[in-house]
């Protein structure tokens, strides 16, 4: 099996945030903490764009590169999971990420910042899986369910694909041959690498 | 008196040293092809059987979210 990833397509994403709201839900989320958001760009302009955007799962995640503890770790999937245990919420993978992924609870006294919280693909965490610990520090485990990530599951124009990369990317290539555009997937090069982002190489960028 | 000094002295650098600071090793996680056990489980694929859940994963991925494959 190839690895776990996302894609958000630009052209079917109407910015409804239902993806939003099914993580939310999903998991429990609490107040202040969006694991996933819809960021729309020239919004209000003709032919804006929105896109659905949460932790990507990073080939060589920059979260896991500058953890002062060592808290990320990356399943045979390749699904970059952490372990809220070791997490000390220094906030440094938050600086790192170019997604804006890592999220930090600040309902505690004085606003202070918790331990960090971020998409699992719905893969949940260390602990037993299906356990309720698991479920209460990181959500569902809907991989071990046999079951996707429910922000793609329930994205009602299915602009947001998940699941084996070369599955997903089929899926993505067999759109674009029949509506003949919208072949950029957006956030592709920087989280696996231009090579796997469907474009060629190119002399000196790295990839 | 200078044993006194010395073992006070000694005493003092005590709170000098500094504690080992190893990294952890990264957490063990269970593979999720072994599933949970619970009834929320899809049916169609073995627990335990990795092969099977990612047949399961790979046919959801398709029938799921490949409009194309359904409607057309």
């Amino acid at each position: 099996m190839a690895r776990m990833k996302f894609i958000c397509d630009a052209e079917r994403c109407i910015e409804c945030n239902g993806c939003v709201t099914a993580c939310k839900n999903e998991h429990e989320v609490p107040w202040g903490v969006n694991r996933r958001r819809v960021v729309t760009l020239n919004d209000g302009v003709p032919g804006e764009k929105s896109i659905s955007v949460a932790c990507m799962h990073c080939s060589d995640a920059p979260c896991m590169a500058v953890c002062p503890v060592n808290c990320f770790y990356r399943t045979d999937e390749g699904v970059v999971l952490h372990d809220k245990d070791v997490c000390i919420g220094c906030g440094y993978c938050s600086y790192a990420c170019p997604f804006g992924a890592p999220q930090f609870p600040s309902q505690g006294t004085f606003g202070v910042r918790g331990k960090m919280d971020k998409c699992t693909f719905c893969a949940g965490g260390p602990e037993a899986n299906g356990s309720q610990a698991e479920f209460e520090k990181y959500g569902r485990n809907r991989l071990a369910e046999g079951k996707l990530p429910v922000c793609a599951e329930m994205c009602s124009t299915k602009a947001l694909i998940a699941g084996d990369g070369d599955v997903i990317a089929d899926i993505l290539r067999n759109r674009v041959l029949k509506r003949g555009k919208g072949a950029e997937v957006w956030g592709w090069g920087t989280a696996y690498g231009a090579k796997q982002a469907g474009q060629p190489p190119v002399a000196g960028v790295k990839s | 008196m200078k044993l006194l000094l010395t073992l006070i002295a000694a005493a003092g650098l005590v709170a000098c040293s500094d504690k080992p600071q190893t990294l952890g090793t990264p957490a063990q996680d269970t593979a999720p092809s072994v599933g949970t056990g619970k009834a929320y489980t899809v049916a169609g694929w073995k627990a335990g059987d990795k092969a099977s859940w990612e047949s399961q994963l790979k046919a959801r991925a398709q029938y799921g979210q490949n409009d194309y494959s359904r409607v057309n």
